[in-house]
């Protein structure tokens, strides 16, 4: 359903805090089956008064959260183009295997004897990671794509560790994620920007002159987040390698290229992996996510403890195995839920299948730019002529020209029932628009959103007030994003 | 095989003339032929819906879940009943498929429920500020670390050996990235030993931790442990952050630690609501005291108005974020666990004022009894004798390996708890779900168990003695 056929439009929705009425419950507690003993709590540890939850039925709170879900647009039901996040389709199926007992009723510190499934899952899926990559050493223990960063960046470090060196800086690209430089301030390591050429690549001059003997990693996603693919990789890679550095890969973007090339061979040491999106998780308005690492021979020493290790007699088993690992990233064997729907995903579309995905990405994402291409003296494309899995256009032309800017463009296409795409992000293009059509979506719908773009430029060159406006048909208009940071409510007042 | 796709041969054909191109190869001709996979993947190939079904069926069927058997297993994850309505409410899709709510206008649904989510937090730790979520509960606690460093940037961290295992070992591997020392102060009779805790803490301290219960399922004395440090007292940046990890179902019992001078609580929120999944996903709660807010790491929602005066929900303080501060920002925390949080939401809701009340009341009778039950074994002792609530720890007799004793527990249905092979004991967990008959059946099966080990080297010295 499009936001523009909402019912809910104008009205104001209550918090659950001010809904139910004392007395009312959904929760029977079961019978006390043991023998009451008091003063088995010391008053002095015991709470005074109980939280002030709320005291609501059954019936009350399914609506107060049926009626929330209404507020929110989904995947399932409109386009969602948003770019460097890969808004795939969910396959039901997934949450169907990831549901059964079997998986979903499984103690983590269950004895590996008595969780072969689980492990042979996971064993599997590690392999099948490495092939995708290309670097057969996997860890599935990190939450998200940020956390998987965080474990490769102290492998980065503990690797040059246990060399005997001090190395502090990491070079990051300015087209890079924000998470890339936040994750190397989080390492205790600096950040040292390189500068992007022309074509939308390194600038190999500005990375030939910051890459020293000081230099720990290169933090580098191929494709980038402009859509470009940087075909100077090799060069890149012999740079950063011959100051005896590590390449890092970020794996956001690796729906582009899943069966075609491999981050292995085009010379990285680790990648990591978002789950939640080349390979299908639902995205639940903001996680969970997953984020596995791979690495190559020489970074495996430094891989996080605990590993899956199969035995001789072909039973698995989880184990520490190195003394160099650089330890654990959180408790347990990782968000195994998504591993259970990812290898759902492996495991239906096989090999050939994987390609296919991502040449059907790309070509959606070139014809979509192609269709847009009526209206490229407002929006061109940043960089290059084709692109990969995604590309960005800048709104500076529409915003001079027309008076509305990509913030408005983005807001109008709400009226329209779309989801906008990424706006101001990669931070070098003035006005930027990140567009990720996926392989999901049909060249019907991709022509629908073409040309509600092209509607809403002919509409702001009548009346760019309009945009300004926008959106018209929302359960609510702009927001004051201002006010609530100055004066934070985070929280409803008791 | 399936594809997800809807790519026909003509819509192919339209769109590469669209484009200008012949053929799909020369939208990667900018990947340099040597670097061409040149072959296919070496995968099993693409199979059917039905097939991938049974097949992740049979791997499920090959573990032992707490469907199978009546578990005891705890150690920070928990069988608890999750309510069918949470099901039903994290399966729809409008909750399910968006992401991140970078379009308030319409992510509002997803955004009450995130403030919703930080209220409760809120009031179960009574602490007066939550973010919308982190990981889970072990990583929770590394990020607090990290929040001490830019709070106050000193370089020992006091960890009491209480604290989760898993959550220490996280620590030391965040801490090795932002560069502190992690020192770890021992237990005495399962509590954190207090006089060596103050001996622990100087000026160079920059965090300490503590967990509540502990590892051992034993309640510490909490205000005492924060009093220690200074815990919500003074100026914060001279003195180390008191950040504890708390079990969020006890809270509806346990003196809260926004009571009992914590200034950062943390905690795994899979108890509430969460299922087990083999240990994720699920969420981690991050609170505390005003004036942590504009360091905590993750998402925060914020209230707001309209262009029209209505209210509304966004994302809010995202200066904090990476996104917007990159390489200066409080952590780099992306992607959360939302999803996770509303099962937290949904299921604090149905527990409701009074439900979390009974619920704890529940679990300190029926964990009393557990102990008094199993203690009650010739042999068996308690770890400790501190109060407990939803876990404790037992010890084995010597000659009743562990081990064996799990494995003789199992072949009967039964999973005695977890193992904890340096006590040669068992840490037990309590739920609702575990009836007073489920209780008596393991008293019974491990009392067995202990009598057959006893009876094994009986047998074993009788052998002994005849050569």
């Amino acid at each position: 359903m499009a936001a523009t056929e909402t019912p809910l439009q104008g009205e104001t929705i209550e918090t659950i805090y001010e809904k139910g009425a004392p007395g009312r419950r959904a929760f029977v507690a079961p019978e006390l089956d043991v023998p009451q003993v008091d003063g088995l709590l010391p008053d002095e540890l015991r709470r005074a008064e109980g939280p002030r939850l709320p005291e609501l039925s059954e019936p009350e709170i399914v609506r107060h959260y049926v009626r929330l879900s209404k507020r929110n647009f989904d995947l399932d039901s409109g386009f969602y183009p948003l770019g460097s996040c890969t808004m795939k389709h969910n396959p039901r199926l997934h949450e169907r295997v990831a549901a059964l007992p079997g998986h979903a009723r499984l103690h983590p510190f269950q004895h590996p004897k008595r969780a072969q499934g689980a492990l042979e899952l996971m064993w599997n899926l590690e392999r099948a990671l490495g092939e995708i990559s290309g670097l057969p050493h996997v860890s599935l223990q990190p939450s998200a794509g940020s956390h998987g960063e965080l474990a490769g960046v102290l492998l980065a470090k503990a690797y040059h560790a246990d060399r005997g060196e001090t190395r502090t800086k990491v070079l990051t690209p300015d087209t890079a994620h924000g998470t890339n430089p936040a994750t190397v301030t989080m390492a205790g390591l600096e950040v040292v920007k390189v500068g992007t050429n022309a074509d939308g690549g390194v600038d190999l001059d500005d990375l030939r002159a910051k890459a020293g003997e000081d230099v720990a990693c290169l933090m580098l996603t191929n494709p980038n987040t402009l859509g470009v693919f940087d075909a100077n990789i090799e060069e890149i890679a012999r740079i950063v390698h011959d100051v005896g550095a590590v390449l890092y890969y970020d794996g956001a973007n690796l729906n582009a290229i899943m069966g075609i090339t491999r981050p292995g061979d085009m010379g990285f040491d680790i990648v990591h992996f978002n789950l939640h999106k080349s390979f299908t998780q639902p995205h639940g308005g903001g996680g969970p996510g997953s984020g596995p690492i791979a690495v190559s021979e020489r970074m495996e020493p430094y891989l996080m403890n605990p590993r899956i290790v199969r035995d001789d007699d072909g039973s698995f088993d989880l184990r520490d195995v190195s003394e160099k690992s650089i330890g654990r990233l959180r408790g347990f064997q990782g968000n195994y839920g998504c591993f259970v729907r990812s290898y759902a995903y492996i495991r239906s579309l096989g090999a050939e299948g994987l390609k296919d995905a991502s040449v059907s990405a790309v070509l959606n994402a070139n014809y979509l730019l192609a269709r847009l291409g009526d209206v490229a003296e407002h929006l061109p494309l940043a960089y290059g002529r084709l692109c990969m899995h995604e590309f960005v256009l800048s709104g500076a032309p529409m915003k001079r020209e027309l008076g509305i800017k990509t913030l408005d463009l983005a807001k109008r296409l709400l009226d329209h029932g779309y989801h906008p795409p990424t706006v101001y992000f990669p931070l070098l293009v003035d006005e930027a628009l990140l567009i990720e059509p996926t392989e999901t979506e049909t060249r019907e719908t991709l022509d629908g959103f073409a040309d509600a773009i092209k509607t809403i430029l002919a509409e702001a060159a009548e009346d760019p007030e309009i945009a300004r406006t926008a959106p018209h048909t929302t359960p609510v208009r702009r927001l004051d994003e201002a006010g609530a940071a100055k004066r934070p409510v985070i929280r409803q007042p008791m | 095989m399936s594809t997800y796709t809807a790519i026909t041969d003509a819509d192919r054909e339209a769109m590469l003339a669209a484009i200008g191109l012949a053929d799909t190869d020369e939208l990667f001709a900018a990947i340099p032929a040597a670097l061409r996979l040149g072959r296919p993947l070496d995968l099993p190939p693409g199979q059917p819906e039905q097939d991938v079904y049974a097949h992740l069926r049979e791997l499920a069927a090959r573990n032992v879940s707490a469907e199978d058997e009546i578990t005891f297993l705890g150690g920070g994850m928990y069988d608890h009943y999750v309510p069918a309505l949470i099901d039903m409410l994290m399966s729809r899709s409008e909750f399910l498929t968006p992401y991140t709510p970078y379009q308030p206008e319409v992510s509002q649904g997803g955004l009450q429920v995130m403030f919703e989510y930080q209220t409760a937090i809120s009031e179960l730790t009574a602490l007066p500020v939550a973010n919308a979520s982190v990981y889970e509960g072990p990583s929770a606690l590394a990020s607090a670390g990290y929040l001490a460093k830019l709070v106050n940037g000193r370089p020992r961290l006091v960890v009491s050996a209480g604290v989760h295992p898993h959550a220490i070992e996280t620590l030391r591997t965040y801490a090795q990235g932002f560069g502190a020392e992690v020192v770890e102060v021992a237990l005495r009779d399962g509590a954190t030993d207090l006089d060596a805790w103050r001996a622990a803490i100087d000026d160079e301290t920059g965090a300490v931790f503590f967990a509540n219960p502990n590892f051992l399922g034993a309640v510490e004395d909490a205000e005492a442990l924060a009093a220690a440090a200074g815990g919500g007292t003074g100026d914060e940046r001279s003195r180390p952050v008191v950040i504890a990890s708390y079990d969020p179902i006890t809270l509806g019992i346990l003196k809260p630690p926004g009571e009992c001078g914590v200034d950062v609580c943390v905690g795994e929120g899979q108890p509430l609501g969460n299922r087990l999944d083999f240990g994720g996903p699920s969420f981690g709660f991050f609170a505390a005291t005003e004036a942590y807010l504009r360091r905590m790491p993750g998402r925060i929602a914020g209230e707001t108005v309209d262009a029209d005066g209505r209210r509304g929900f966004v994302l809010t303080l995202q200066t904090r974020e990476q996104h917007i501060r990159r390489e200066k920002a409080t952590s780099n925390i992306c992607t959360a666990q939302a999803l996770n949080a509303l099962g937290g939401v949904v299921y604090l809701a149905w527990l409701g004022r009074r439900g979390i009340v009974e619920l704890g009341e529940l679990l300190l009778q029926r964990t009393h009894y557990a102990r008094e039950a199993l203690c009650a074994i010739d042999g068996v002792e308690p770890l400790h004798r501190r109060p407990v609530i939803r876990e404790f720890a037992v010890t084995l007799p010597e000659w009743a390996p562990v081990d064996d004793v799990v494995e003789r527990c199992a072949a009967e249905g039964v999973n005695p708890g977890l193992a904890l092979p340096e006590h040669n004991g068992l840490l037990v967990a309590i739920t609702e779900q575990r009836s007073r008959a489920d209780i008596d059946r393991l008293a019974a099966v491990l009392a067995d168990a202990v009598a057959e080990q006893a009876g094994k080297r009986e047998m074993t010295g009788a052998s002994n003695g005849r050569h």
